[in-house]
């Protein structure tokens, strides 16, 4: 488990308090990605048989991940790069500042990386005195905001370009306007001299390939070039689940990962890392450092049922789809990763005790596993997640409240034993006089309130036994 | 003669008589015989899908008892509760025991309502009139558990009088959830919001749906806005003789 101590995540408090722009951007934005995946998946008829393939890969390299890993580190030495293994994200932390302070380094450009979001990097390094400059443009809006992000491939999601011009103009000392075009600009101008200057690249990685140790990134901006081929110094901070055995299973990967995130059959820069530069003719950094980041994985990985996490390749289509997370925001899944695949991770990477209310934030409607490109079953993973709430398991005591316990237990007496349930469904009806206006129950005490507060709930009618009853009883008589 | 037994569900048996009547009779009409366990209470999904598994068992147990004492199909009024005996009674009990050969037994014979119309009785013209705009609420677990992709619209085509209307957001979850709406209220009530917009932006003057917990949620959210969009379970639509104008 995650050696950091992690807040409770209050999913509710949150979702009462959600800024009212957020479902209208949010829905904006992904709508448009869902548009875009469906159309890219509607051009290959093979789109469920490379998913099943996918998914297969995945399984396969989990089962065998010390087999791929070794592999892998030994074809990164090889190559000519270092590898450091970093048990926790405080291992990875001070990796890499070693690396940094060893360097003499002071500035740093970074490319997106939802590991080094989720072992706060840049935090560590600015308390070393490191500047630290985020590049992806999503990236860098959010670190001027001062927040995570709030979607997996579009982390400024959340924010409306008159929001993003207010935040530019703070902080950059200018007067920016709200067009994208223009704010991009700034940004690159403004960005552009980093890349110049700094000493060091951060980058994350989309996939590792086992057998040649290339580390693979799958960007658009462009900044992710210039992060991993400027400065002297390229650290990789990369999840150990995101190793592919080879070249093959690759393809089959970059076809499903685009296609599913923002609905491109490739993203604008596909870039090949095989260690650092070999000699003075060749281009790219003098050195390369790639750390491997565990930090819960391996425990995640022992769980047969929630270790399916571990497939994902982060393209965020579940977050794209669900209902849940396009009204409340990435920011009430409260880490690093959000939406469906949030909720089922961070319960397992953080504990069910910060993180207990996630496995509930979903109606498992089921439309993220629909669209997962590695077939993860989410609604499965989640109801999993919930039994170690609810119950607990091998892996965590019970963290649900006590209430909510008793309710349970009551429940499941009240159904097993038939007469007590028949007995109270004749009884309900008796209430309905008390709440009942235009044939609707409202304005009920709790816990009904918790329904009748967002709309009126049916009156009780609980008639049909006794009609049944009477109609047998009718039939009978009528045979006789 | 066919022989089925009435699996009516917990809300269905609390808030839904009407729609339990129709389904009585349009199964008889169809040359049905009917019986009705009256041992059943809920299925378990609520337990189940709220992380209590153990406490579910018995509950499991109570129903599958009700249900084995005859061997004919169980045929409910809700994909969602057929889904959970279906998909999920199996996985409740141990491999190789007496309880867990019983759960796939009564998991073999069950159906959804209109599943068993369309796909058992091959029955998609039940002799319904009903003339008007109709749009659809594709239920989460009738769609994607049951994967029940067309059986209601098949049989919503056959009835006369009615013009069929899509609505853009037809497979997306009404925020009803069980017990999600209870839990977290308020998303479930944006989510509610969203599904009434766009049943009221599609025109349509009536929304169907194959789930009691749906339409519960559905119909309420309608209320409260004040529209005359009647909401209602396709049960009752095929029931429904109202006269062509």
């Amino acid at each position: 488990m995650n050696h950091d101590a992690h807040p409770y995540i209050g999913f509710e408090e949150y979702s009462e308090h959600v800024p009212q722009s957020i479902p209208l951007v949010v829905q904006q934005a992904t709508s448009r990605f869902v548009g875009g995946r469906a159309a890219r998946v509607a051009e290959l008829p093979q789109w469920e048989e490379l998913r099943q393939i996918g998914s297969d890969i995945r399984q396969h390299t989990m089962e065998n991940l010390d087999v791929y890993l070794t592999s892998l580190e030994s074809a990164v030495l090889s190559a000519g790069g270092h590898v450091h293994w970093a048990e926790t994200g405080e291992d990875a932390r001070q990796i890499v500042l070693r690396i940094a302070k060893e360097n003499n380094v002071k500035t740093i450009v970074k490319s997106k990386s939802m590991a080094t979001e989720e072992i706060h990097l840049n935090h560590a390094l600015e308390e070393a005195g490191i500047e630290s400059l985020e590049t992806d443009l999503g990236e860098y809006i959010i670190q001027l905001a001062g927040t995570g992000p709030s979607h997996i491939i579009v982390p400024a999601v959340h924010l409306t370009k008159e929001e993003i011009a207010a935040l530019f103009s703070k902080h950059l000392g200018i007067d920016a306007p709200s067009d994208p075009i223009e704010l991009a600009r700034i940004a690159r101008e403004t960005l552009r001299e980093k890349f110049l200057s700094a000493q060091m690249g951060i980058s994350g990685g989309n996939f590792l390939i086992a057998e040649t140790g290339t580390l693979v990134m799958v960007t658009n901006e462009g900044n992710g070039r210039m992060c991993t081929t400027m400065p002297e110094l390229h650290v990789a901070v990369v999840g150990i689940d995101k190793v592919v055995p080879d070249w093959e299973s690759l393809t089959v990967f970059l076809k499903l990962l685009a296609r599913s995130a923002t609905g491109q059959k490739l993203s604008t820069y596909t870039q090949f890392i095989s260690g650092p530069r070999h000699d003075d003719g060749e281009f790219g950094p003098k050195e390369f450092h790639l750390v491997l980041l565990d930090n819960g994985r391996s425990t995640v990985l022992k769980d047969p049922v929630g270790r399916d996490v571990l497939k994902c390749i982060r393209c965020g289509a579940c977050a794209n789809v669900c209902p849940i997370y396009k009204n409340v925001g990435g920011f009430a899944y409260g880490s690093f990763i959000s939406g469906p695949i949030g909720a089922i991770l961070s319960p397992q990477m953080l504990g069910t005790e910060a993180a207990r209310e996630l496995p509930y934030a979903s109606t498992l409607c089921g439309a993220c596993a629909d669209v997962c490109p590695v077939k993860i079953p989410i609604p499965t993973i989640l109801r999993h997640l919930r039994r170690r709430v609810a119950e607990g398991d091998e892996f965590s005591k019970p963290t649900i409240s006590r209430p909510l316990r008793g309710i349970a237990a009551f429940a499941s007496i009240a159904l097993a034993w038939n007469w007590i349930y028949r007995f109270g469904a004749r009884m309900l009806p008796i209430i309905n006089p008390f709440f009942r206006r235009d044939g609707w129950l409202t304005n009920m005490p709790f816990p009904l309130s918790r329904w009748t507060k967002i709309r009126p709930l049916p009156a009780f009618s609980s008639r049909f036994r006794k009609w049944w009853n009477v109609r047998s009883a009718k039939q009978k008589d009528s045979q006789r | 003669m066919l022989k089925a037994q009435l699996f009516i569900t917990c809300l269905g048996d609390q808030f839904y008589t009407p729609t339990l009547q129709n389904m009585t009779h349009l199964l008889e009409r169809l040359g049905v015989g009917l019986t009705f366990p009256p041992e059943q209470t809920c299925c378990g999904q609520p337990l189940f899908n709220n992380g209590f598994e153990d406490k579910t068992r018995s509950v499991a147990l109570n129903f599958m008892r009700a249900f084995a004492k005859s061997d004919a199909p169980i045929i409910g009024p809700s994909g969602s509760c057929v889904s959970m005996v279906k998909h999920h009674y199996p996985s409740l009990f141990k491999d190789g025991t007496a309880e867990h050969a019983l759960a796939v037994e009564v998991a073999s014979r069950i159906y959804e309502f209109t599943e068993y119309l369309v796909n058992v009785l091959k029955v998609t013209d039940v002799g319904a009139v009903y003339p008007h705009k109709v749009t659809y609420h594709a239920s989460c677990h009738y769609l994607r558990e049951m994967g029940l992709k067309t059986e209601a619209k098949t049989l919503l085509n056959a009835v006369k009088g009615l013009e069929f209307i899509s609505s853009k957001e037809e497979e997306t979850c009404c925020g009803f959830g069980g017990a999600f709406t209870v839990t977290y209220p308020e998303v479930s009530r944006s989510m509610m919001e969203n599904k009434v917009k766009d049943i009221i932006s599609s025109g349509a003057d009536t929304v169907v749906t194959c789930e009691p917990g749906c339409l519960m949620n559905v119909s309420g959210g309608l209320h409260k806005v004040g529209s005359s969009i009647r909401a209602m379970h396709i049960i009752d639509l095929l029931s429904s003789k109202e006269e062509l104008i």
